[in-house]
């Protein structure tokens, strides 16, 4: 019995923490991909800012992370729309590529300018140790990861709600599936794509500050994530939110899973080479399913 | 009658390849208009030029007298012109319904009355609302595809080759289709392959050869026209 309380403790809730994680900042990269068309590389950066923002709003207010993280998203939503009206959207008529590289030099730019602003020490959203919560006398939980499943369940709550209730939701599901058409139905297409750049910037900056919450902040922290991210939207089928989601679970999972040992008594995975899961989870999908979980857009 | 949709020697085309050369052409109010001519006549092109996706370098294009020549799609629609393409005409991920509401997004007002007149004039999507619009038949994707449309109530509707593609029984579907919202009012400029069935349907037609208009007429003078017989309605036995 005591190798199942050690695999729910140290590996099955750890997995679905970062896969809840994941699956944020999943949906923004595969909404911007699919309505953009371009992988967007600066992606992890608004993570990485996201988690500043908060940081700077924490040591203002002393309020839980929690509590500032809405505030935390709608600045970094901000940020992300004055990015596209001042970078992406001169290159709207341009080969996609051109936006990919774009992208790439924004990341370099945004992380550049949190080093400047903020510098590099790791800091912490909170200090001091929390009482876990114990279960059956050996699962333990602890209660900031009850708080960011609990948070990034509820927003992607929110999310289905926009997504298949409003009519800007459904507009940009229905962008992401052609956008000649869109253009052709009369849709403002300027105005999807300035709220894919809000709801992706905001989740970003959730997930940023949810994983900042459950480990530090770090200038490089986003950009760490940015792989597992890409896998997680790749998995789901790009241009699929919900995808994404289950996609970001499930890279989250096996990551954490990876290490478990499964067979002997050694990790099957060596903790240190946990980020390669993803990518390998990455190629295998490219390979044999390139159009991911919920069929999306192969290219 | 009142000329809904009017182009005047309209000339233009992709870039510098100039693909129309001064093409006239009219839709009167309540009328069905078929464009018809050989591959390559410029036929989709000459619709594409009413809806602002063509680069006019001659000629107007006016709608109930105003002029729209060189105006961007997005605002054509909301002067009340619907264009379907001829493919990726509809949203497939989202439900028939949500296509119908896309349909009416630059609406301000409340569409519902249109929903309904849209679901009585086409039953299936009733049924059919909750569904992928990409899972239906060909046929009743057609529908789909006219019925967002239509849900702007627009002043002309222009259809690119509705058929193409289609079955001959689901062909027969979507004539049936054009006829029953013509009924209800709305007039239609269709670029069709299927010249024969299409000018069956027509109050008039044009046929354009080379991007130029060649002869025009009613449906029936048409039909019995030996060289457009000859040309496109299978060696004159129309």
């Amino acid at each position: 019995m005591y190798a199942l309380y050690d695999f729910i403790n140290f590996h099955f809730i750890p997995g679905l923490v970062l896969g809840s994680i994941y699956a944020l900042g999943a949906i923004g990269v595969t909404l911007t991909f699919g309505i953009l068309r371009f992988a967007n590389f600066a992606h992890g950066e608004s993570m990485t800012l996201g988690a500043y923002i908060a940081w700077t709003l924490i040591t203002l207010t002393g309020w839980h992370p929690i509590a500032v993280l809405p505030l935390a998203m709608l600045i970094t939503a901000v940020v992300a729309v004055g990015i596209d009206r001042g970078f992406y959207k001169p290159f709207r008529a341009a080969p996609t590529i051109m936006l990919v590289i774009a992208s790439f030099g924004m990341m370099l730019m945004v992380r550049s300018a949190i080093q400047f602003s903020w510098g590099v020490q790791l800091k912490s959203l909170q200090s001091g140790i929390q009482q876990p919560l114990i279960l059956f006398d050996a699962i333990r939980i602890s209660p900031k990861h009850v708080v960011i499943v609990g948070a990034a369940l509820a927003l992607m709550v929110i999310i289905h709600l926009i997504l298949s209730r409003t009519k800007m939701g459904k507009a940009m599901r229905a962008m992401s599936d052609s956008p000649e058409l869109a253009k052709l139905t009369g849709i403002d297409t300027e105005q999807v794509i300035r709220n894919t750049w809000i709801i992706g910037g905001a989740l970003a900056a959730a997930a940023g500050v949810l994983l900042a919450y459950d480990t530090h902040v770090e200038t490089m922290m986003g950009f760490q994530v940015l792989l597992p991210v890409f896998a997680a939207a790749i998995l789901g089928g790009i241009g699929k939110p919900y995808g994404a989601m289950i996609g970001g679970l499930i890279i989250g999972l096996a990551e954490e899973l990876a290490t478990y040992p499964w067979i002997g008594d050694t990790p099957l995975v060596s903790p240190g080479y946990k980020a390669g899961v993803a990518f390998v989870l990455m190629i295998g999908i490219l390979l044999w399913r390139p159009s991911g979980i919920m069929r999306g857009r192969t290219f | 009658m009142s000329r809904v949709l009017e182009l005047d020697a309209v000339s233009g085309g992709y870039g510098d390849t100039e693909i129309l050369h001064g093409i006239n052409m009219h839709v009167e109010a309540g009328e069905i208009v078929v464009v018809i001519g050989p591959n390559g006549a410029g036929k989709s092109t000459a619709m594409k030029a009413v809806f602002g996706l063509l680069n006019l370098t001659a000629g107007s294009v006016r709608l109930d007298g105003v002029d729209i020549t060189n105006t961007p799609p997005s605002d054509v629609v909301k002067q009340g012109v619907c264009y379907v393409p001829q493919t990726n005409n509809i949203f497939a991920n989202l439900s028939v319904e949500e296509n119908l509401e896309m349909g009416a997004f630059v609406r301000n007002d409340d569409y519902r009355p249109q929903l309904e007149k849209i679901y009585q004039m086409f039953p299936p999507l009733r049924e059919k609302r909750q569904q992928a619009a990409g899972d239906l038949s060909g046929g009743q994707r057609q529908m789909v595809a006219m019925g967002k449309a239509l849900m702007l109530e627009p002043k002309i509707l222009l259809l690119d080759e509705p058929t193409a593609g289609l079955s001959p029984k689901y062909r027969g579907e979507i004539f049936s289709t054009v006829r029953t919202i013509n009924a209800a009012g709305v007039p239609i400029l269709m670029v069709e392959q299927n010249a024969k069935q299409a000018l069956g349907i027509a109050d008039r037609g044009y046929v354009l050869v080379d991007g130029s208009n060649s002869v025009m007429g009613t449906g029936q003078d048409l039909l019995n026209n030996p060289n457009v017989g000859e040309l496109f309605l299978g060696g004159g036995r129309a």
